[in-house]
């Protein structure tokens, strides 16, 4: 019996894999566990304190860009949330824009006049071959070149723009306000399901809806109805020159749209390769079929050419969203106050918790990254073609 | 990077690569330099001059205790760190004393695992604005946009003293002097705050230093002082008196320029001590017994290298004030050499 079970250990092909990757994995195992514990030893050594009760403390320093109320007298717990929101805000506005501008360009790339087609040509190849970092401070310099606070351009008498940012007025909602933002919301699900009403009976007649002027109208002047009906519930805080600043109203600050415009210039050109190379995919038999039933030239492109040319499309789209949040962390370059700056940087020197606060942000960085790319999946599986072609 | 520099440092302490065992003194003999961390450009403090060679009152202290340890004060190898990364570098063994313009405090002494072995310069915490805003007092600077250091004590002192004085502020956070120097002269601040000597040396620099103007108050004590490991207490020593030497040297009135006479004709039992007349005490630090007169010789006693770096005959031009000797109104202070 014994014998046989080391007779097939050895020989048997299955049996002798399951035992080299138990060894393997419990090398592993023990290697962490080693280096753990030689930390643990060399922290205890140096009369390094460690443990995580430091994100109970006060942070005592500010953060100026803030989504959440924060002051110096929260805890590192606290200025963590700030951070990891400020992370969350460049890479969801970063991605939109980048989206928004690597389908133009990748578009473009393929137009057939010469002179646009260049153009994006050398964007794209001047923006992917210099360094995204070098990018950024190149933006933020451009700003910080801007006019001094007290000569601030002024556009449409409310908003100033000077290298202190752009400031704008503020809304103030009042009382009724919600009736208008809840207008709006019931008539975007009613237009959803209009959209499906209508497009089921033009499969049924063969009559066309200008479906998308309808639902335009319906969600733009609703909400505007309600919003007179209730009394215009809405006023304005301008921001006012007072002392060394501008007092009230809103501000989009320099660091950030530094930020935004390295990293969503710098992304926009790789995506849109991404996108030429989705429209390339799709044969070319498909375009003529369509110009042979009648079909106009935008509706090519959008019923028959981007649908097929998504599935190419979006998986190296995900690796590009992926780039942009993990280049967010190089906003420490220019003092934008996002994770790796606030938390990952101010409090890790506060409180001299390297190993603690490296474990939490990478972690953290982790989670985003695994978050998006579950939903982008989710999204490819969407678009995949179903059934047999 | 700094981050990349941190992630390494982290590693470095993670794997335990470093020396942990041996002592410090020990290493750096065997080496045969000094790994000393600076500033990465401060004027008269920590900075390299036009040759490329370190200079300032700092830098004067790494090449004291290299004269001591080695009798060759330029047996010393500058490792520029952030404000951000010192401490982490310090720990995980990359230098091997810190002297960079950093505030003794008790989280950093207990907390952090450091030693902090005297105080090299009294500072405090001021503030820089242009002369032009018309103001005379840091009262005035409700809703101004500051510029600071991250990770420094004069982050934290900000946030405390805008907040008792009840004003508000908008923070710009940099990582070195020089980018606090860009955005302060492009005007995306109105305010430069950080210790005042490291204002003065700024502003030296600056096209047009007689445009702004450090205000009077000073907001914070920043005792500024050479920190070791904290689990080296025979290497803390060493650091410890080579300042000592260059304090005591003033006291005494000797110079690199007299040292050679007062060890022939000196008849102060102290300045006989110091400078190894009356052998043995090198011997307790594990040094040789002309270690202190090695640091006279070569980096001159603390009124020298104060007034040559950072005194009123220079382009930062700050006065001894508190940091005179004792006897002469300011803290300065060594223990006795005995």
């Amino acid at each position: 019996m014994e014998q046989n079970f080391i007779r097939k250990l050895i020989f048997d092909e299955k049996t002798r894999a399951l035992l080299i990757q138990t060894l393997v994995i419990g090398i592993f195992a023990v290697l962490i566990y080693l280096v753990t514990k030689q930390t643990a030893y060399n922290l205890e050594k140096r009369g390094i304190g460690t443990g995580f009760e430091f994100l109970n403390i006060a942070a005592g320093y500010d953060i100026s860009i803030s989504l959440i109320p924060y002051d110096s007298n929260d805890t590192h717990l606290r200025a963590y949330f700030v951070g990891l929101l400020n992370t969350l805000m460049i890479a969801v506005c970063g991605c939109f824009l980048a989206t928004i501008m690597g389908f133009l360009v990748g578009i473009i790339r393929l137009s057939s006049n010469w002179l646009f087609r260049n153009i994006a040509y050398v964007y794209v190849e001047f923006t992917r071959n210099v360094p995204v970092l070098l990018q950024i401070i190149l933006y933020y310099t451009i700003l910080l070149h801007l006019p001094k606070v007290k000569q601030s351009i002024i556009i449409f008498d409310s908003f100033y723009l000077s290298n202190r940012g752009l400031f704008s007025p503020a809304p103030i909602f009042k009382d009724g306000f919600s009736v208008v933002i809840g207008s709006l919301i019931v008539m975007i699900i009613f237009t959803f399901f209009l959209k499906k009403f209508l497009k089921k009976k033009q499969e049924l007649t063969g009559k066309q809806y200008p479906i998308f002027l309808i639902n335009s109208a319906l969600i733009i002047f609703t909400p505007i109805f309600f919003y007179y009906l209730m009394g215009m519930p809405l006023e304005f805080d301008h921001p006012v020159m007072k002392g060394f600043n501008f007092k009230g109203g809103m501000v989009i600050r320099p660091e950030f749209l530094g930020m935004l415009f390295g990293l969503s210039i710098y992304t926009a050109a790789f995506i849109s390769e991404t996108v030429r190379s989705g429209i390339i995919s799709v044969s070319k038999g498909q375009r003529e079929a369509a110009q042979a039933i009648g079909l106009k030239a935008n509706f090519i492109m959008r019923l028959i050419i981007i649908p097929q040319a998504l599935r190419v499309i979006i998986p190296p789209l995900t690796s590009q969203y992926l780039n942009l949040t993990k280049n967010s962390s190089l906003g420490i370059a220019i003092g934008y106050a996002d994770l790796v700056h606030g938390f990952g940087g101010i409090s890790l020197n506060q409180t001299g918790k390297a190993i603690e606060i490296m474990l939490i942000v990478m972690s953290t960085y982790l989670t985003i990254s695994l978050t998006i790319s579950f939903f982008m999946n989710l999204y490819n599986k969407a678009v995949q073609f179903k059934g047999n072609i | 990077m700094t981050i990349i520099k941190t992630l390494f440092a982290s590693m470095i302490l993670t794997l335990g690569l470093a020396t942990a065992n041996a002592g410090t003194l020990d290493v750096v003999k065997e080496r045969g330099n000094l790994i000393c961390g600076s500033n990465t450009g401060l004027a008269g403090f920590g900075n390299p001059n036009d040759a490329g060679v370190w200079e300032g009152i700092d830098v004067d202290v790494c090449r004291a205790v290299a004269a001591a340890v080695f009798g060759d004060a330029s047996k010393v190898e500058y490792v520029p760190l952030t404000s951000k990364v010192r401490f982490t570098s310090l720990q995980s063994g990359e230098v091997d004393m810190l002297s960079r313009n950093t505030t003794w405090t008790l989280q950093r002494d207990v907390e952090l695992g450091l030693e902090f072995v005297g105080v090299n310069y009294y500072d405090g915490q001021g503030f820089m604005v242009r002369k032009d805003l018309g103001v005379s007092s840091a009262t005035e600077l409700d809703g101004a946009s500051v510029c600071i250091q991250v990770g420094t004590t004069t982050e934290m002192n900000l946030a405390d003293y805008f907040s008792a004085n009840g004003m508000s502020y908008e923070s710009i956070p940099v990582e070195t002097n020089a980018e606090a120097d860009a955005a302060y002269l492009a005007g995306r601040c109105d305010i430069y705050t950080t210790d005042a000597s490291g204002l003065y040396a700024s502003r030296a620099g600056y096209p047009d230093p007689s445009a702004h103007v450090v205000l009077p108050e000073i907001v914070s004590k920043e005792p500024l002082g050479p920190s070791v490991r904290g689990n080296d207490s025979e290497w803390a020593d060493v650091v410890r008196w080579s300042l000592n030497a260059m304090i005591i040297a003033e006291e005494k009135g000797i110079t690199s320029g007299n040292v050679d006479d007062m060890i022939a004709n000196s008849p102060d039992p102290e300045t006989q001590r110091l400078l190894g007349v009356k052998a043995g005490y090198g011997a307790w630090l594990g040094l040789s017994d002309d270690w202190a007169a090695n640091i006279i010789r070569q980096v001159g006693n603390y009124s020298e290298s104060f007034e040559k770096h950072i005194g009123v005959n220079t382009s930062i031009n700050i006065a001894r004030g508190l940091n005179a000797l004792y006897k002469d109104g300011g803290i300065l202070y060594a223990p006795p050499f005995r």
